[in-house]
C-alpha cells in the first residue's frame, strides 16, 4: 500500500516539475569578432571577455557559438603564447585554460554568419557549430571589429550590412528561432547596423553614433598593441560586477560608458522589444538562470479504476494534513553572498488605507450633512 | 574644314605660334625653375606620417642593455682584423655561433675592369659572413636584414660589436615572426652586391660569387649600420640608392618615430633638422637640404649597402653614426634601442611595405614632397622643348611657299627633292654622333692597356684621359665631317637638324626624368636653353661658350662644386679638377660593377644629342 501509494505521488510531483517553463534552457549565444591581423588584437580581446563573462554567468559552451577570425594567442608576434590580455600590466588573461572556439580563422565569413543565424547549415555540421535555438530562447550576439556606416568588415574581403543583418533577424522570427534578442555591437559607427532592425523583441546597443569612431583603449607596451576597445572595456568591467542572483536591468547596462568614458556616444534601441527595458534583467541575456515554479497539480496517469480509488481517497486524505510542497532555493545566494537585501518600496498595509478613506468620507459628509450620500451611492 | 588642314587658318596659327613662342618658352623655363625652387616651401611641402597600419601608433619598451657586450664584441673584432688584415671569418663564425644563430659564409671575387684609386683594389676576393635567427614559431618565409659592411678603410668595428649585441638580445625573444638575418660584408658594396645576387640567384653585374648555403625567406626591409666609435653624437641617413632609387618612405617615417621617441639626434645629409618652419629660415635650410638630395640622386650612386638593396625592391637605409664636437652623446645602447624598436616595428608587418611614397624628395626628416608635387617642375622645363613646334611650323612655311609658286607652273620637281635632301642630311649626323657616343662608351676601358703601354700613367688615369680625350674630339667633328653633308645646305637642312635634335632630347629627359626625376632636371635645367637657343646665325661664340658649358661633362663638373659648396666644404679649382677626374672613373667603375646607368646614359644617349647641337651650331 504504501508503494503503492508512493509512486503516483513520486510521478505527479516529477509531472509537476516538466511542466514548468520551457525557455531559459535554450538560451543561446552567438558572438563573433570579424578582424584578421596582428594589430586587431583588441577585437579578438574585445569577444573573449564577453565570452569569459557569459561562462562566468552559467551558459554552457554548448550554447555558446563564438566566431574569432584570428589566432592572436598563438601568433608568432605574441611575446605570451596562449594568451590574449585585456588589462594592460597583464592583469586579466581572458583566453583561460576552457575557450571553444567554433568558427575560428577562415571560416568566420558573412555567409558561415548567416548560415548559423538562420539554421541553413549543411547537414554534416556539428552540433557545436549550430545555433540550436527555438521560440522561447533569450539570443545575445555580440559583434566587434571595423565598420563603418551600415556595413561591417569581415576579414578584410568582404562585408555585412545593416540590412542583410536585419533581413536575417527577420527570417529568424519567421522560423521561431528566438523568443528575445539581445544585439551588442563594437564598431566605429555601430549605430548605423541597428538602424534597420524591424523583427519584434530585438533590443539593440551600439558603442557609437553614425559619423564617430569608437576608440581604442589603451596600449600595452610589452605586447605593443591596443589591448581592448573602451566601450566593451567599461561593458567589461560591469560585467564583472554581476553575479547569477543580481538584479541589475538594462536600464543599467544603457548608462556604461558614457561620452567622457568613451569618447563615441553609446547607443540603443528599444522600440521594438515589448518588456519595458527596466524589468529586463541582465542576466536574462548574459546569465543562465533556472527559474523553478512548484506546482502542486497533480495528473492521474493510470487508468486502473480499482488502484485510483484506493489512492483517490488515500491521497485526498493525506492532502489535506500534507504541507504545501517547498524545496530549497536553487541558488542560495545570500548565503554564498552576503549582500545587502535590496530596499522593496514600503507601502503602508492595506487596512490602514481603508480605514483613512473611511474617516475622510465621515468627515465629509458631517460636514456636508447625511442627505448628500445619496448623490454619490 | 578642320584646323590643320585649313591652309589658311593653318597659315594664321603658324603665325600665332611663331609670334608667341619665345616669350613662352621663357616663362616656361622661369616656371619651371622657380617650381623646383618652391618645392622647400610649405604648402607644397607635408609632414610625414606613417601610412602602413600594421606598424600602428603603439610604441614598445625596448629592453636592449648590452651596450658592455657590444662594446667588447667590437674590441675583439678590431684586434684580431689587425691581426688576420682582412674580415675575421673565423672569429666572426665563432662568436654568432656562441649568440645562438646559424651561421654560413659566402666567398666571392671580382677583376675589376681597371684598379679602383680611391679604395685602392683590383682584384677583389672576400668572404660575407651571416647568421640567421630563426623565428621561433613562424614558417621561414619572410626575413629581416641588419647588414654592416667592413672595408679596407672603413674598419666599422663597433658597428660588428653592436651586430652582435643585438643578435644575442633578439636571439633571447620569443616574438620574432620573421627571420632576422645579420650580415657583415667584406670589400663594403661589393660583398653586398655577390650576396645579393646570391641570395637572389641572379648575375646582374659579372661577379663570381659561391652559392648560398644558408636561406631565410624573402627579404621585406633591411637596415645598414656603419659606426666607427663608441659614442655617437649623432646619427645620419641615408636614402639615396643606385640609379636613384628610393625606399618606401614608410622606413624613414618608422626611423624617424625612433629618434624622436628615443631622443637621438638625427640628421639628414649631413644637415640638422630645421626647427622652425614658419618663417622663412626653416624653408631656406630646407632647399640646401633638398638640393643635396637632389644632387646625391641624379648621382646614381648607391650612398651605403641600402643602395644596393633597393634593386630587388627590399627597402632599406644606412645609418651612420657621426661623431662631431657636440657635447651631448649617445653610447651604443640608445643606438640598439632604436634598433631594437625599428626591428620589432617591421617584426608586425604582414605585406611589404607599400601604402607610403616610392617617389619623394625629402627638404627634412619630418617633410616630404611626394611625384605629384614636384613632377610639374620638370614638366615646365621639358615644355620648353615645344620650341620644336616652332621649327616644324618654319619649316612647313617654307616649304609651302615654293610650292605654291611651282603650283602654278605644273608639278614642280622641287619640293620632294628639297625633303629629300633634308632627310638624306639627317642621317650622317646621327649617325656620327651616336658612333662617337658609342666611342665614348667603349673606348676608354677596352684601350686602358694600349694607353698604358705608350703613355706614361696608370690605368685608371688613362681611362679618364681617354674619356675626355674623345669628349673634346667630338667638338672638332662639325669641320672634319662637312664633306659628308651636301653642300646643298640651305636653312632648312640645320633646322630639320635641330628639330630631330630637340625631339630626341625631349625623349631622352622624359625617360629619364620618371624613373630619376633629379637627374632629368638637372640636365634640362642646364641643357634646354641651350638647346632651344642653338642657331648657326647669330653670336656665334657667345652660343659656343653656352652649348659648352651645359654640356654633360661641364653640368657634372658644375654640380661637384655646388655639392661640395652645400656641405659647406667649398673646393678651389684644382682641387674640384681633382675630384672630377675620380668622380669619372668611379662613374665608369661602378657601372661595370653595381650596373649604375649615370655613365651610359651621358655617353649614349645625351654626349650624341649635344653633339647634333654642336652640329646645328657649326652647319655653315
Amino acid at each position: 500500500m504504501a508503494a503503492n501509494s508512493f509512486r503516483p505521488r513520486v510521478l505527479t510531483a516529477l509531472a509537476g516539475l516538466l511542466a514548468l517553463s520551457f525557455g531559459s534552457l535554450a538560451d543561446s549565444r552567438i558572438e563573433v569578432c570579424t578582424s584578421r591581423f596582428w594589430f586587431n588584437y583588441r577585437h579578438v580581446a574585445n569577444t573573449l571577455s564577453v565570452y569569459r563573462s557569459v561562462k562566468r554567468l552559467g551558459i554552457p559552451d554548448s550554447h555558446i557559438v563564438l566566431m574569432l577570425a584570428d589566432d592572436m594567442a598563438c601568433n608568432a608576434r605574441n611575446p605570451k603564447p596562449a594568451t590574449v590580455f585585456s588589462h594592460k600590466n597583464m592583469e586579466l588573461n581572458v583566453y583561460g585554460d576552457d575557450v571553444e572556439v567554433d568558427y575560428r580563422s577562415y571560416e568566420v565569413t558573412v555567409e558561415n554568419f548567416l548560415r548559423v543565424l538562420t539554421g541553413r547549415v549543411p547537414p554534416g555540421t556539428p552540433r557545436s557549430k549550430r545555433l540550436l535555438s527555438d521560440d522561447r530562447s533569450n539570443i545575445l550576439i555580440y559583434m566587434t571589429g571595423h565598420g563603418g556606416n551600415g556595413f561591417l568588415k569581415f576579414q578584410d574581403s568582404e562585408e555585412i550590412t545593416n540590412i542583410e543583418l536585419a533581413d536575417a533577424f527577420e527570417q529568424m522570427w519567421q522560423k521561431r528561432r528566438y523568443n528575445e534578442l539581445l544585439f551588442i555591437i563594437d564598431t566605429c559607427q555601430g549605430a548605423s547596423m541597428y538602424e534597420r532592425f524591424y523583427s519584434p523583441n530585438i533590443m539593440a546597443l551600439a558603442s557609437s553614433q553614425v559619423g564617430e569612431d569608437s576608440l581604442s583603449h589603451q596600449p600595452d607596451p610589452a605586447i605593443g598593441v591596443h589591448l581592448m576597445d573602451r566601450y566593451t572595456f567599461y561593458v567589461l568591467e560591469f560585467l564583472e560586477e554581476i553575479n547569477p542572483a543580481s538584479q541589475t536591468n538594462m536600464n543599467d547596462l544603457f548608462q556604461v560608458c558614457p561620452k567622457s568614458l568613451c569618447v563615441s556616444t553609446p547607443g540603443h534601441r528599444t522600440d521594438l522589444f515589448q518588456r519595458d527595458p527596466k524589468n529586463v534583467l541582465i542576466t536574462d541575456f548574459f546569465g543562465s538562470v533556472r527559474k523553478v515554479e512548484i506546482t502542486t497539480e497533480t495528473i492521474s496517469l493510470q487508468p486502473d479504476l480499482g488502484i485510483m480509488e484506493s489512492s483517490n481517497k488515500e491521497d485526498q486524505i493525506d492532502e489535506e494534513r500534507m504541507e504545501p510542497l517547498k524545496y530549497a532555493e536553487q541558488l542560495p545566494v545570500a548565503q554564498i553572498i552576503h549582500q545587502k537585501p535590496k530596499l522593496k518600496d514600503w507601502h503602508p498595509p492595506g487596512g490602514f488605507i481603508l480605514g483613512l478613506w473611511a474617516l475622510i468620507i465621515m468627515v465629509f459628509f458631517k460636514t456636508y450633512g447625511i442627505k448628500h450620500m445619496k448623490f454619490i451611492f | 574644314m578642320g584646323l590643320l588642314s585649313d591652309p589658311v587658318r593653318r597659315r594664321a596659327l603658324a603665325r600665332l605660334v611663331l609670334r608667341l613662342n619665345a616669350p613662352l618658352c621663357v616663362l616656361s623655363y622661369v616656371a619651371g625653375i622657380a617650381w623646383f625652387l618652391a618645392l622647400a616651401f610649405p604648402p607644397l611641402t607635408q609632414r610625414t606620417y606613417m601610412s602602413e597600419n600594421a606598424m600602428g601608433s603603439t610604441m614598445v619598451e625596448e629592453q636592449f642593455a648590452g651596450g658592455d657586450r657590444a662594446r667588447g664584441f667590437a674590441r675583439d673584432f678590431a684586434a684580431h682584423r689587425r691581426k688576420s688584415g682582412a674580415l675575421p671569418v673565423a672569429w666572426l663564425e665563432r662568436t654568432m655561433r656562441s649568440v645562438g644563430l646559424e651561421v654560413y659564409t659566402q666567398s666571392f671575387s671580382r677583376k675589376l675592369p681597371f684598379p679602383d684609386e680611391t679604395h685602392e683594389r683590383y682584384m677583389v676576393s672576400g668572404t660575407n659572413v651571416y647568421g640567421i635567427l630563426r623565428a621561433p614559431r613562424a614558417a621561414s618565409t619572410e626575413s629581416l636584414v641588419l647588414t654592416v659592411p667592413c672595408g679596407p678603410d672603413s674598419t666599422n668595428s663597433q658597428a660588428v660589436g653592436l651586430l652582435l649585441a643585438l643578435a644575442a638580445h633578439f636571439r633571447g625573444q620569443i616574438y620574432w615572426a620573421k627571420d632576422i638575418i645579420f650580415l657583415v660584408t667584406e670589400h663594403d658594396l661589393l660583398g653586398t652586391e655577390a650576396w645579393l645576387e646570391a641570395y637572389h640567384d641572379v648575375n646582374v653585374t659579372g661577379m663570381q660569387s659561391s652559392p648560398l648555403q644558408g636561406r631565410a625567406g624573402a627579404i621585406q626591409a633591411a637596415v645598414a649600420l656603419e659606426l666607427s666609435s663608441d659614442v655617437v653624437t649623432s646619427l645620419d641617413v641615408a636614402v639615396e640608392g643606385l640609379n636613384g632609387q628610393l625606399p618606401n618612405l614608410d622606413l624613414l617615417n618608422l626611423f624617424q618615430t625612433f629618434c624622436q621617441k628615443g631622443g637621438l639626434l638625427c640628421t639628414l645629409q649631413g644637415k640638422l633638422q630645421a626647427q622652425d618652419w614658419t618663417s622663412i629660415d626653416g624653408p631656406l635650410q630646407g632647399l640646401q637640404t633638398l638640393l643635396l638630395m637632389v644632387l646625391q640622386q641624379a648621382s646614381g650612386r648607391p650612398h651605403g649597402p641600402h643602395g644596393l638593396f633597393l634593386r630587388y625592391r627590399v627597402e632599406a637605409l644606412t645609418l651612420r653614426g657621426i661623431n662631431s664636437f657636440r657635447q651631448y652623446k649617445y653610447d651604443l645602447v640608445a643606438v640598439g634601442k632604436a634598433l631594437e624598436g625599428v626591428f620589432r616595428k617591421l617584426n608586425h608587418l604582414l605585406e611589404r611595405l607599400h601604402q607610403s611614397f616610392f617617389f619623394y624628395l625629402l627638404p627634412a626628416l619630418s617633410r616630404f614632397v611626394s611625384i605629384g608635387l614636384y613632377m610639374p617642375a620638370a614638366g615646365f622645363l621639358l615644355l620648353v622643348l615645344g620650341h620644336a613646334l616652332e621649327l616644324w611650323m618654319q619649316l612647313h612655311e617654307a616649304g609651302v611657299g615654293p610650292e605654291e609658286a611651282g603650283g602654278a607652273s605644273g608639278p614642280s620637281p622641287l619640293p620632294p627633292q628639297a625633303q629629300g635632301i633634308g632627310l638624306a642630311s639627317l642621317v650622317a649626323p646621327l649617325l656620327i654622333s651616336q658612333a662617337m657616343g658609342l666611342a665614348l662608351y667603349v673606348l676608354p676601358v677596352l684601350g686602358q692597356h694600349v694607353a698604358t703601354q705608350h703613355f706614361p700613367v696608370a690605368e685608371a688615369e688613362a681611362v679618364v684621359l681617354t674619356l675626355l680625350a674623345i669628349y673634346a674630339a667630338g667638338l672638332a667633328l662639325p669641320h672634319n665631317t662637312h664633306w659628308v653633308v651636301s653642300t646643298q645646305a640651305s636653312d632648312r637642312g640645320w633646322m630639320a637638324l635641330k628639330l630631330v635634335a630637340l625631339i630626341y632630347l625631349a625623349l631622352q629627359l622624359a625617360c629619364i626624368t620618371l624613373t630619376n626625376f633629379s637627374l632629368g632636371f638637372l640636365l634640362a635645367a642646364t641643357m634646354v636653353p641651350a638647346a632651344a637657343l642653338t642657331k648657326p646665325s647669330g653670336p656665334r661664340p657667345l652660343y659656343g661658350t653656352l652649348l659648352v658649358l651645359t654640356s654633360p661633362a661641364a653640368t657634372l663638373l658644375g654640380s661637384l662644386f655646388l655639392w661640395r659648396e652645400l656641405q659647406e666644404a667649398p673646393l678651389s679649382l684644382a682641387e674640384g679638377w681633382q675630384l672630377f677626374l675620380a668622380a669619372l672613373a668611379q662613374g665608369v667603375l661602378e657601372h661595370h660593377t653595381y650596373g649604375a646607368l649615370l655613365f651610359p646614359l651621358l655617353a649614349l644617349g645625351l654626349y650624341p644629342c649635344w653633339l647634333l647641337f654642336w652640329n646645328v651650331l657649326f652647319w655653315k
